[in-house]
């Protein structure tokens, strides 16, 4: 009989991340994935600045605090030193898309052998609700209280999009976790994403909308909701690159 | 022994680094450390190392601190604007107690300033290297040898000690050649003593590593740099480097690192043909600074001269070494302009007759 228990690669601790917030869903399939796969023992995670900044005390593998936007430089550190481990940066969309843009993109392009889970909440969370690089035109946060304005500060960034463009990606796709149907799209996509790296394809990125009930102002079940009337229409869920089904069409 | 080879100061740093088992190289293009990177970038794949050119200064230094993190010998190098923005990383090995090795080959300053030799990052180095409590392992090497020397040394220190290690060179010493002995017996990775702190995979087989430089708590964290500076303390009493040069009989005593202090060395001889006794101390560690030679100098010269490639930085060092015991004047030129024994010579009969 299947009993329903915690991944062993999460470690027995209560998270920081608000309540509602999908953050804990998309560690909980990390886990998963990990514990599936069998690497616990030789993978290192790469924690961003950001909300899940202590993810290295939430899991079970060895980890390393990156600075804000480095995590994919970081992590190009520790695989070229130790190729044959499996290496992850888990970012949000400050980290990943403002800051450490360039290190997203270079990373990225240089096919870098490994997996990146980046989480979309529309906004910075850690520091109480700014504008982030994904917020949506029309938003309203802290530092854009009559909502963002285009004119002034321009459009948000759609990731997936823009490194499908990019030779060296292999694989890279938008999911969410808001309701199990989705979950379980999600799971699938973090596992390709770790199996990618195990099999030596490349920089493999997993996209998850998510929600920040608590800088968004709103109840768990309320957030959950703007983010698929709002965020869903900018940011469609679907695989943007995955160069397995390239190839096979290219034959 | 091994034979001489001829070999340019960059290129030398390259290859003692690759002798003292470093395998892992991060950079970024700049002006005048290009050599280092091109010898790196030719020898790396050959050997079965890591060349990787980042996307900029701040990616390179953030993949050396993820090198470091898994546990390997990394390094990365750059010039003066480069290390600007290479101190975030900086910081962060400091606080998560990283060993690396940064080679900084100095250019003039500030902003993009020029490409002539300087020392105006002395300050940066040894006072600032990012923000935050913290020192790095400072070594300014005056000869290509010295350049292979240091390099070993400081892997080996900033390993001791788990922090950044920093060659301060200058664009005079990374372009110059000269002779150099290489070690005869270059360390292989598999040599180097093994990091039970890494994240390199717990296999099963221990409690998973965090390598980190986050406390949140006011208490944690003050301990964690109280301890931290404990060890730099330590660091203080222990490893301070300098050559004396007739400093015995010396009533002028010039304080000089790096390239200025081969063109002290000429100044020291003519003047003491003209019956001047000048000596010179030569700081090989800038941090920690060579407090103890200076303290003992005091005690007989007459004066301190720093010469310096730049406005007057360790100046304000030597002032507080030797307490302000003596008088300490400074001579110095900056933008890439080079000292010459002359000027050296005539600042220090200046002194001898505002002394009498």
């Amino acid at each position: 009989m299947a009993v329903f228990k915690k991944p062993a690669s999460l470690a027995e601790v209560t998270t920081s991340y608000c309540p509602g917030c999908p953050h804990g869903i998309i560690h909980r399939i990390v886990g998963e994935c990990i514990d599936e796969l069998g690497i616990e023992g030789k993978t290192i995670g790469i924690a961003p600045v950001g909300c899940a900044v202590m993810a290295y005390n939430f899991f079970n593998c060895d980890f390393i605090q990156a600075p804000h936007g480095r995590a994919p430089a970081v992590a190009t550190g520790v695989k070229r030193s130790l190729p044959d481990h499996v290496v992850f940066s888990y970012q949000g969309d400050g980290d990943l898309a403002a800051i450490g843009t360039a290190e997203t993109v270079h990373s990225a392009t240089r096919g870098e052998n490994i997996t990146v889970i980046f989480v979309n909440n529309a906004i910075y969370g850690m520091t109480g609700g700014q504008m982030a690089p994904t917020s949506l035109p029309g938003q309203i946060t802290q530092t854009t209280p009559y909502g963002r304005d285009v004119k002034i500060a321009g459009y948000p960034i759609k990731v997936c999009e823009m490194l499908s463009t990019l030779d060296g990606v292999q694989y890279a796709e938008r999911v969410s976790v808001d309701c199990v149907k989705n979950a379980i799209q999600a799971k699938k996509a973090i596992k390709k994403a770790f199996q990618n790296q195990i099999d030596g394809k490349g920089f493999s990125i997993v996209e998850g909308v998510s929600g920040g009930p608590t800088s968004w102002g709103l109840g768990p079940v309320a957030a959950l909701q703007w983010s698929r009337d709002n965020m869903r229409a900018y940011y469609p869920l679907g695989v943007y690159k995955d160069r397995d089904t390239e190839d096979k069409t290219n034959d | 022994m091994s034979d001489k080879v001829l070999m340019k100061g960059n290129e030398a740093l390259a290859q003692a680094a690759i002798c003292a088992g470093c395998r892992h190289f991060f950079g970024y293009p700049i002006t005048p450390q290009t050599e280092l990177a091109a010898y790196m970038s030719k020898t790396m794949p050959k050997i079965g190392g890591t060349y990787l050119q980042a996307e900029s200064e701040i990616a390179a230094i953030n993949m050396v601190q993820g090198a470091a993190a898994a546990g390997v010998r990394a390094m990365t190098s750059s010039s003066s604007p480069g290390i600007s923005l290479k101190l975030e990383g900086i910081s962060y090995m400091a606080g998560a107690d990283l060993p690396a090795l940064i080679i900084n080959v100095q250019r003039g300053g500030p902003g993009l300033g020029g490409i002539q030799p300087s020392q105006s990052d002395y300050d940066l180095a040894t006072k600032a290297p990012g923000h935050g409590d913290l020192h790095i392992l400072v070594f300014a090497p005056s000869s290509v040898q010295e350049m292979v020397d240091l390099v070993s040394h400081a892997f080996d220190s900033a390993d001791k000690y788990r922090m950044p290690a920093m060659i301060l060179a200058d664009g005079l010493l990374g372009q110059m050649m000269e002779p150099v002995v290489l070690p005869e017996k270059a360390k292989e990775p598999s040599e180097l003593p093994k990091k039970e702190w890494a994240a390199c995979g717990h296999e099963g087989e221990r409690k998973h590593n965090i390598v980190n430089s986050l406390y949140l708590q006011p208490q944690e964290l003050e301990d964690v740099v109280k301890a931290r500076y404990e060890r730099y303390a330590k660091i203080e009493a222990d490893e301070q480097m300098c050559e004396k040069y007739m400093t015995e009989d010396a009533d002028f005593v010039i304080v000089a690192f790096g390239a200025c202090s081969r063109i002290a060395k000429s100044a020291i001889n003519i003047a003491r043909k003209k019956g001047i006794k000048v000596g010179l101390i030569r700081p090989i560690t800038l941090w920690p600074f060579p407090v103890d030679a200076l303290k003992e100098a005091a005690k007989n010269a007459k004066a301190f001269l720093s010469v310096e490639m730049n406005m007057g930085q360790m100046v304000n060092d030597v002032k507080l070494a030797i307490e302000c015991k003596k008088p300490v004047e400074f001579f110095g030129h900056t933008g890439g302009i080079i000292p010459t024994p002359a000027e050296i010579v005539a600042k220090i009969e200046k002194m001898q007759e505002e002394i009498k």
